[in-house]
């Protein structure tokens, strides 16, 4: 797993896991590996992932069940509300950065109804 | 719970002073690193920590008591240089490790040497620095210890092994051990560190929890230890 030095860590497995979350890839009620194995899976820090899981837990993506281990949440709706939310921040960052080359809000839409049309 | 703390440490060879008023407090369950440039005091403190150098003054507590015969058996060290008598085989090694400490797992030693491929009947004269390097690391990591301090473990090792070796430092904690690395290879190693240590001129300048100093510099470790230290 390729890290970026400059963030901290536990902030990138979070995202990381989150948007494996609202992918699919985990799926609602699967469970989690063990701490030490997620840790080692994803090579960090034991601690580190304590504190990514920690924030998940948070945040209400995924529970622990005393003595069992973690679960990614029940909560489906839950999980659309996330996705939804990280659409809208992929997006913005998308105009942004559009914007920030010099097309207009109208460039960019008309560019993405053309690219969409060379798909098919 | 404090594993390791120095109280007002010095260590002076003549009039030089190397290490000058340290003060630390290491917890158990930690990875930490022991950052410095080269000649700043890195491996003298980790030699005074091992009871190798004696301090001019001030303390060095291992589990709240000063160190000597029992902190010794409580803290497995990879010295920076070579100290593996290279006449032996490897399973000759394994045996020796396993005379002399008694938390040496002998089973789990063969295991990640047979993970790396390797012919345990060799020489240890007729290996390649790289695979010595990961050798002496294995039978360090094999040792079931409360401290194990790593001095320079990625000195001279290709991208792969470096890899290979932060895993196995990783997989090869205990929970409640901690881990000492001292190393000027920040890059490389710092996503697995709970703690930083910079040390510079024989003083600690900072003792910080990484992911908070990365957070409030806006930066990688590397770069704030490269933005505080410029030559």
């Amino acid at each position: 797993m390729e890290f970026n030095n400059n963030i901290p860590i536990y902030i990138q497995i979070v995202e990381q896991i989150k948007v494996k979350i609202i992918s699919g890839v985990l799926c609602a009620e699967e469970r989690l590996p063990s701490v030490r194995e997620f840790a080692i899976q994803m090579q960090v820090n034991p601690n580190t992932m304590q504190k990514a899981l920690t924030e998940l837990e948070e945040l209400g993506l995924i529970f622990t069940e005393r003595t069992n281990g973690k679960f990614v949440t029940k909560d489906k709706g839950l999980i659309e509300k996330y996705k939804a939310e990280y659409a809208k921040e992929l997006s913005e960052k998308y105009f942004e950065n559009m914007l920030g080359i010099g097309y207009t809000k109208k460039q960019v839409l008309d560019y993405l109804k053309e690219l969409k049309g060379e798909e098919k | 719970m404090t594993l390791l703390k120095c109280e007002n440490l010095y260590k002076r060879f003549g009039k030089t002073e190397i290490l000058k008023d340290i003060n630390l407090d290491i917890k158990s369950g930690k990875i930490i690193g022991l950052l410095g440039k080269n000649g700043m005091g890195k491996t003298t403190l980790i030699k005074c920590i091992n009871d190798l150098l004696t301090v001019s003054s001030g303390k060095v507590l291992i589990n709240g008591k000063e160190i000597g015969v029992e902190s010794k058996s409580v803290i497995s060290y990879l010295p920076e240089r070579t100290y593996l008598d290279k006449s032996l085989s490897v399973n000759e090694t394994i045996k020796y490790f396993a005379t002399f400490y008694k938390d040496f797992d002998s089973e789990k030693a063969c295991r990640l040497l047979k993970d790396l491929g390797l012919d345990t009947a060799q020489k240890l004269n007729k290996m390649s620095k790289g695979m010595l390097e990961k050798v002496q690391l294995v039978m360090v990591m094999s040792r079931k210890a409360d401290l194990y301090i790593l001095d320079e473990p990625l000195g001279g090792v290709d991208p792969a092994t470096r890899d290979y070796i932060l895993d196995t430092i990783l997989t090869n904690f205990d929970d409640g051990a901690s881990v000492i690395i001292s190393t000027h290879l920040i890059s490389d190693i710092e996503r697995i560190l709970d703690e930083v240590i910079f040390i510079n001129n024989g003083e600690i300048v900072l003792h910080r929890d990484t992911d908070e100093l990365r957070a409030e510099q806006n930066g990688s470790i590397d770069e704030i230890f490269r933005r505080m230290f410029k030559c």
